[in-house]
């Protein structure tokens, strides 16, 4: 890299004949330069590889009452590739899963100070896992929306490699892979993204000669050139039981099913497992031989208008009883009930 | 006229990248530059040992050392004698430099003791000046002898 020290001149530069006999050692004044710009190139991630170091020495010195200068030679030295990789898990948490495809996020961040491909592996064999799920691509954001758009994103096809990533560039990348059937809920399963520099991995001071920027050496840094993070899936499976009793009440006070007799039907739909369920609708039957008893529909005690459109239920002799209960969250439990009277 | 020389000569002493070379008899007062990488090892009873070697493979972080041989090989003594060496753009002064080490802050415009030098940040604000604002080193020696010779050294950190 030249030196780019600011110094700018004020005056037209001199023709290099000029006389400098004359010169007294009361020149030595500072004055004459304008500071064009103090501040020194800004290094947040250290030096780019490939950057030369030129250092240079000059002096000034009286010889009887002359003034001379002399310079020194020039020492260069070439900045090394750095190869330093992060990977992290841009999930916030373990992400819910079902039987089927699910997608892992991670990013891939170019520790080093040079331009370097990584070689990515997603190992779904980790230990601990409940169940392993399979690989089934990995994918790179490319319209950088952090969300696998099928498609959209750059499927990397074997041997996986990201392009180059610039100095302290990062890369979103999306491991999809396919959890099996017979999974239950709650089951949790890691699955590992591995990046790793393609130049070379090893020890940190590690070097590869000659394979760095501009033909200069490529050094391991902390990192070892590879670094992988975990990603978690938890199984979250919602399952709705519905259980359905009846009692009955005779005319005379009893349980005897003889015509006149009051049957309560309750069905009791219980949610369990995890997450919730969307557009929940328990609807049932008239049974034959019977005759719904207007205005007995009940949804957790509560009265509910025979009529459709004005609340969650609708009942009639002909079309049975409907309950719509819309998103219901796992861990809960809602008893509809509703009397028919015995033909 | 002359004061245009003279100013114009100034910068030539000033500016270390310009090439005046040919402008000047030959020199009494050689200067060889050098730089060596310090190699940090621990020693089988856990001691830390340094020593300089030839920069071989060097990345952001390393340490760098930056040295002047001088002489004077002429048959006078030289007075006076003040060698300025601009910092790298690519290196900070490293922070157990010499802190009677005269530098500037500022591309050469003020010198001092880094302790005595400020610099002024973008919000405008008045701060100490720190190792990395470094711009320059400068070392004077009032006289060297015919035939006397010394090292100038600098540490530096590669940014």
């Amino acid at each position: 890299m030249p030196l780019a020290n600011g110094l700018i001149t004020i005056f037209p530069y001199p023709p290099l004949s000029m006389d400098t006999q004359a010169l007294t050692k009361s020149l030595f004044v500072t004055s004459v330069v304008a500071v064009f710009t103090i501040s020194t190139p800004a290094y947040a991630d250290g030096v780019s590889a490939g950057t030369l170091i030129e250092n240079t020495a000059s002096a000034t010195y009286d010889d009887g009452d002359t003034t001379r200068t002399v310079s020194s030679n020039t020492v260069t030295v070439r900045v090394d590739e750095l190869l330093d990789v992060t990977v992290t898990s841009l999930d916030s948490g373990p992400i819910g899963a079902q039987p089927g495809e699910a997608v892992l996020t991670f990013e891939v961040t170019n520790k080093g100070n040079g331009p370097e491909a990584y070689e990515l592996t997603a190992n779904p064999a980790v230990a601990g896992n409940d169940f392993e799920t399979q690989i089934v691509n990995i994918a790179i954001d490319i319209n950088g929306n952090g969300t696998y758009d099928p498609g959209v994103d750059e499927i990397l096809t074997a041997p996986l490699t990201t392009a180059e990533l610039a100095a302290e560039e990062a890369l979103t990348v999306f491991v999809i892979v396919t959890v099996p059937d017979g999974v239950t809920d709650g089951q949790s399963s890691d699955v590992e993204l591995l990046a790793e520099a393609v130049t070379g991995t090893g020890a940190p001071g590690t070097s590869f000669a000659g394979q760095g920027v501009d033909g200069g050496d490529a050094i391991v840094g902390s990192t070892g050139a590879d670094d992988s993070a975990l990603g978690r899936m938890i199984v979250g499976i919602t399952t709705v039981d519905l259980a359905k009793s009846v009692s009955l009440l005779d005319p005379f006070g009893g349980t005897n099913a003889v015509p006149g007799t009051i049957a309560t039907f309750t069905i009791t739909a219980t949610i369990s497992g995890s997450g919730s369920v969307d557009n929940l609708v328990v609807t049932d039957a008239i049974p034959d031989g019977t005759t719904y008893a207007p205005g007995t529909l009940a949804l957790d005690g509560d009265t509910l208008t025979d009529a459709g459109g004005d609340d969650v239920g609708e009942a009639s002799d002909a079309d049975g009883i409907s309950v719509d209960l819309g998103t219901v969250a796992a861990g809960t439990i809602h008893a509809i009930t509703f009397d028919v009277t015995l033909d | 006229m002359n004061t245009f020389k003279k100013m114009v000569a100034a910068l030539l002493v000033l500016s270390s990248t310009a090439a005046p070379v040919a402008a000047f008899a030959q020199s009494p007062v050689s200067l060889s530059g050098d730089v060596k990488a310090v190699e940090t090892t621990v020693d089988e009873g856990g001691n830390e040992i340094t020593k300089l070697v030839d920069p071989n493979v060097i990345v952001p972080g390393d340490r760098l050392v930056f040295g002047t041989d001088y002489a004077n090989n002429g048959a006078e003594p030289v007075e006076n004698f003040v060698v300025t060496n601009p910092l790298p753009a690519a290196v900070r002064l490293a922070p157990d430099a010499d802190p009677q080490l005269v530098v500037s802050v500022d591309a050469g415009k003020s010198w001092g003791m880094l302790a005595s030098l400020n610099v002024i940040s973008e919000d405008g604000t008045t701060r100490n000046a720190s190792h990395a604002d470094v711009t320059h080193v400068r070392w004077t020696l009032p006289m060297i002898a015919p035939g006397e010779s010394g090292r100038l050294e600098y540490p530096a950190i590669i940014r």
